[in-house]
């Protein structure tokens, strides 16, 4: 929890503080990468120091040609025996599994998972039962989650430490070269190096947040928080029209993908009535059970994967009769066959859901903000938009595995096709070598749903694990290329291997990842071989047991070929050959050591990420096997789709699949290679040339504009929406200020008029005629005071006779009356 | 005689001397008194008037004191010449001040013509 919440504390520290640390916050970003730095350390602690020693992981079933599984049993049976020791202090799960004796089946592992709720912030609900809605901040930890953690945080610290010099131009008043002012001068501004720092470290948070959620409300604020921070890192460079737009675009696309998640979040709580993922366990960890044996508050695995079901995924009675209960309101029949009952619903939560993971993600039809994104910074490329936020789709995908029907899961290995198909060949063209790496990042993705899609749930993870190492190391090399020529163009460079030594190999070892570089039969390569091939295995089982769905075995076949041929088209374009531009050349550095660093780490990271180190059985494979949700690892079939079927994950490794598959993947990956080289490196084919012949004219345009997805979505969703807000505001300053205006205008005509009239007339004339009747009065009392004596006189005596006539008067009337 | 019966006070000629007839009298005066103030332009002149006013009040006080209208046995009824005695020292008193009044009036205008002196005119 530390870990988590320490990047907080550096965003908050950096927000109010950051302007005062050093010059331009020169120590904002010490304070940032130390609080990564021990939060990555802290949760490799976590991995080794608590979990590893307390769950331990199993044999490697997978890489081993004949399981009959002797040491295999006797290993299991010695875990459980540890276990069960154990099991006073420690909490596990208790899982009781009958499986068939398939010789080819692994025992299924022990699923140790921690789950709990830290904080109830809201609770809604009815007078009896108050908290229907709960909504909580919670954890769920399983070892998923500990090596995501892992993984995040040494990504993230690579990162901050690359950040620390990639940003050192925003250390003193910086210069901005493509922002152009009215007057035609480049645009001068205060540098903003804290602020940087600042919103990774929200970054951070939030990522951890994701990741460490344990229910699915707080995934969705997480998810939230991700989308506005890849917002804000992305339009770091708030004055360059560029960047913005790139900013709303990845926000609002990711808005959209997140009305479909909103939907599977509505149809999932509706039916299972609880947004927790986990069993409520009680203060050691033990699952609560009522006395019936039943577990008490379960989870939304537990309900729909149950222990009486063998963990198969089937729809609960709640799930049916919410189905029933909204079948007749959308029209359909409230009747269904028994086997179908409840899979519309499961099969809308599960889509709903995918949704945001499509927006996250970048996945087809919303992957088009991922390359507007590289208008940000390239550590914000590194972390953001290849290891992290993109990764937190894939990673809820894999959580959410156990409740996906797999009909969802066709759903999502064609999306996953299309996407990698899609991406790749755009990259074939793209000039830009931050381009390049975005959509093969998005292709990348593609893989991965892919193979979660096919039921892959190690392969999966395990290739997005490998895939944040080696695209990590790929972008920080292009940001110090960036760095050291200035241009984001390849058609600029050329040649820079002499020059950037470090960098050139350090990303050729990552070239050599990506495209799953190793040797087939001795079964050694670098990390990408290992998650490659095991996709490619699985899509290879897949197909032979649903022959329809083949072009789902090709898809990834042929993106490897296209993978490897771009990945070297850009490296050979950047580091090999003559230079392009020889001022740019001439100009040329390698990079500082703080930023040459981390790429050498991430270098030898994505060199062996993919191993299996001999103490332990320390792999990510077998710490993703101990993560794997129960019920997973057995074939299912679907409901809606009855032949579909879902192979067991263990059975593609089989070596009349392996064999196969591994060979086609590892030609494929070699083909590309060699034309990448015939065209660029040894020229024996000139690629402009090749542009202009047919087919490829037509061709070479339709993948320069991106399959013209940009304009289409402008044509029908922005320029609709734009035009209907012109009309809006029309009206809004026609008629509404019109109806404004006009009573404005009515009340200062009936000012005028009641001011005019009424009161210069009435109320004026009122005080004028007092004023001059006193004026007047004093004027003719005036004329008694005549200065004449002899008038006085006069006054006197009538005065004096007049008095004594009226008082004898009185006194008479007073006395007769 | 027979004729002029009719007269309100004609009764007054063959009565023998009483009250009515001194405050008569004293009326005369005051009244002349009166018409002197106020037509008389010379200062002096008002001053004139008013001992004549003064002079008809204390033939109204000496009526009215006498034995006819007090019937008090241990008086000596002369409080009607008392009080005329008195407005007789006042008047004289008056008058000294009165022409100072004049005096100071002539030194300034140059001339006692009563109408010069309307600087109070308003």
């Amino acid at each position: 929890m530390i870990a988590w919440l320490l990047p907080l504390a550096s965003f908050v520290l950096i927000l109010f503080f950051g302007k005062r640390m050093g010059s331009h916050g020169r120590y904002a970003g010490h304070v940032a990468t130390g609080a990564i730095v021990t939060s990555a350390v802290l949760s490799f602690v976590a991995l080794f120091g608590s979990w590893l020693p307390n769950h331990q992981l199993p044999e490697q079933a997978h890489h081993d040609t004949d399981h009959n599984s002797h040491p295999e049993e006797n290993s299991h049976s010695d875990e459980a025996a540890d276990h069960a020791r154990a099991n006073n202090q420690l909490p596990v799960q208790q899982v009781a599994l009958a499986l068939a004796a398939d010789e080819h089946q692994a025992p299924q592992v022990e699923k140790p998972y921690y789950y709990g709720d830290w904080y109830t912030w809201a609770q809604f609900g009815t007078l009896d039962k108050p908290d229907k809605l709960k909504l909580t901040i919670g954890y769920y930890i399983d070892a998923l989650t500990v090596l995501m953690f892992c993984m995040v945080g040494l990504i993230a610290s690579c990162v901050h430490i690359y950040a620390m010099g990639y940003m050192h131009d925003e250390l003193h008043d910086f210069t901005d070269p493509e922002v152009t002012l009215s007057n035609g001068s480049k645009l001068k501004r205060p540098g903003r190096y804290y602020r940087f720092f600042q919103y990774l470290s929200l970054f951070c948070f939030s990522m951890f947040g994701v990741v460490i959620a344990g229910n699915l409300a707080m995934i969705f604020v997480f998810w939230e928080l991700v989308g506005i921070c890849s917002y804000f890192l992305i339009g770091f460079y708030i004055e360059r029209k560029s960047a913005s737009n790139a900013a709303n675009k990845a926000f609002i696309v990711n808005r959209v993908g997140d009305f479909g998640m909103l939907i599977g979040l509505m149809a999932l709580w509706c039916s299972l009535g609880t947004f927790a993922f986990g069993d409520k366990q009680d203060d050691h960890g033990a699952v609560v059970r009522t006395e019936a044996g039943q577990i008490a508050e379960p989870g939304l695995f537990s309900q729909l994967r149950s222990q009486q079901n063998d963990y198969q995924l089937r729809p609960t009675e709640s799930v049916i009769a919410e189905q029933t209960r909204i079948a007749p309101k959308l029209g359909a029949e409230s009747s269904e066959p028994a086997n179908t009952a409840g899979q519309w619903l499961l099969l809308v939560a599960g889509v709903g859901i995918f949704c945001g993971c499509v927006g996250k993600s970048a996945q087809f039809p919303l992957h088009v903000w991922l390359p507007d994104a590289m208008e940000g910074p390239t550590p914000v490329s590194a972390l953001v938009h290849s290891a992290t936020m993109v990764a937190a789709g894939v990673y809820l995908v894999g959580r959410f595995f156990p409740v996906f029907t797999p009909e969802v899961l066709l759903v999502i290995a064609y999306t996953g096709c299309i996407t990698l198909l899609l991406a790749a060949t755009i990259a074939i063209t793209a000039t830009d070598i931050k381009r390049v790496l975005a959509y093969s990042t998005v292709s990348q993705l593609g893989y991965m749903m892919l193979s979660l899609g096919l039921g892959g749930w190690v392969a999966g993870l395990f290739h997005l694990i490998t895939h944040a190492c080696f695209k990590g190391l790929l972008f920080l090399c292009s940001g110090s290329v960036i760095h050291g020529v200035h241009t984001n163009d390849m058609t600029e460079m050329g040649g820079l291997r002499k020059k950037m030594p470090v960098t050139a190999y350090t990303m050729l070892v990552g070239c050599l990842a990506i495209i799953g570089a190793g040797l087939p039969v001795v079964g050694i390569g670098l990390s990408g071989y290992y998650s490659k091939d095991a996709i490619i295995e699985l899509a290879w089982h897949y197909a032979i047991l649903n022959p329809t769905h083949s072009i789902l075995k090709w898809a990834p076949i042929i993106g490897a070929l296209i993978t490897a041929f771009y990945m070297f088209r850009l490296w050979y374009m950047t580091f090999a050959g003559q230079p392009r531009n020889q001022q740019r050349y001439d100009h040329a550095h390698e990079s500082p050591r703080v930023m040459t660093g981390p790429l050498v780490l991430l270098a030898i990271l994505a060199i062996s990420v993919g191993w299996t180190l001999p103490w332990g059985n320390l792999s990510v494979n077998g710490l993703l096997e101990q993560a794997r949700p129960d019920g997973t690892l057995e074939a299912s079939h679907g409901a809606l789709l009855a032949d579909l079927q879902i192979p067991n994950e263990h059975h593609s490794h089989a070596q009349a699949i392996k064999v196969p598959a591994g060979w086609a993947a590892f030609s494929t990956a070699a083909a590309g290679l060699l034309l990448a080289t015939i065209i660029y490196l040894w020229r024996l084919l000139n690629p402009a040339e090749i542009r202009q012949a047919f087919p490829f004219r037509q061709l070479h345009s339709l993948l320069w504009n991106k399959w013209w997805f940009d304009e289409l979505y402008w044509a029908v969703f922005v320029a609709p929406a734009m035009f209907l807000a012109r009309q809006i505001a029309r009206f809004d300053l026609g008629v509404l200020d019109w109806i404004l205006h006009s009573m404005a205008a009515l009340c200062r005509s009936g000012a005028r008029l009641v001011g005019g009239f009424f009161d210069a007339t009435v109320v004026d004339g009122t005080v004028d005629t007092f004023a001059s009747g006193t004026w007047s009065l004093g004027l003719w009392l005036r004329k008694i005071q005549t200065g004449s004596l002899r008038q006085y006189v006069v006054f006197i005596v009538v005065a004096t006779v007049l008095m004594f006539v009226v008082i004898t008067r009185v006194q008479v009337y007073v006395a007769s009356g | 005689m027979p004729e002029i019966t009719h007269l309100p006070l004609a009764s007054l000629l063959t009565e023998p001397v009483g009250v009515a007839h001194y405050v008569i009298v004293g009326a005369i005066l005051f009244t002349c008194g009166v018409l002197c103030m106020a037509t008389k332009r010379n200062a002096l002149g008002v001053l004139m008037g008013i001992e004549l006013v003064l002079n008809g009040a204390n033939l109204n006080f000496i009526a009215f004191g006498s034995s006819v209208l007090r019937n008090d046995a241990n008086s000596l009824g002369l409080d009607g010449q008392l009080i005329a005695l008195f407005v007789i020292v006042l008047a004289a008193a008056e008058a000294a001040v009165a022409l100072a009044i004049v005096l100071n009036f002539y030194n300034n205008y140059n001339s006692v013509d009563v109408d010069r002196a309307e600087l109070l005119q308003g």
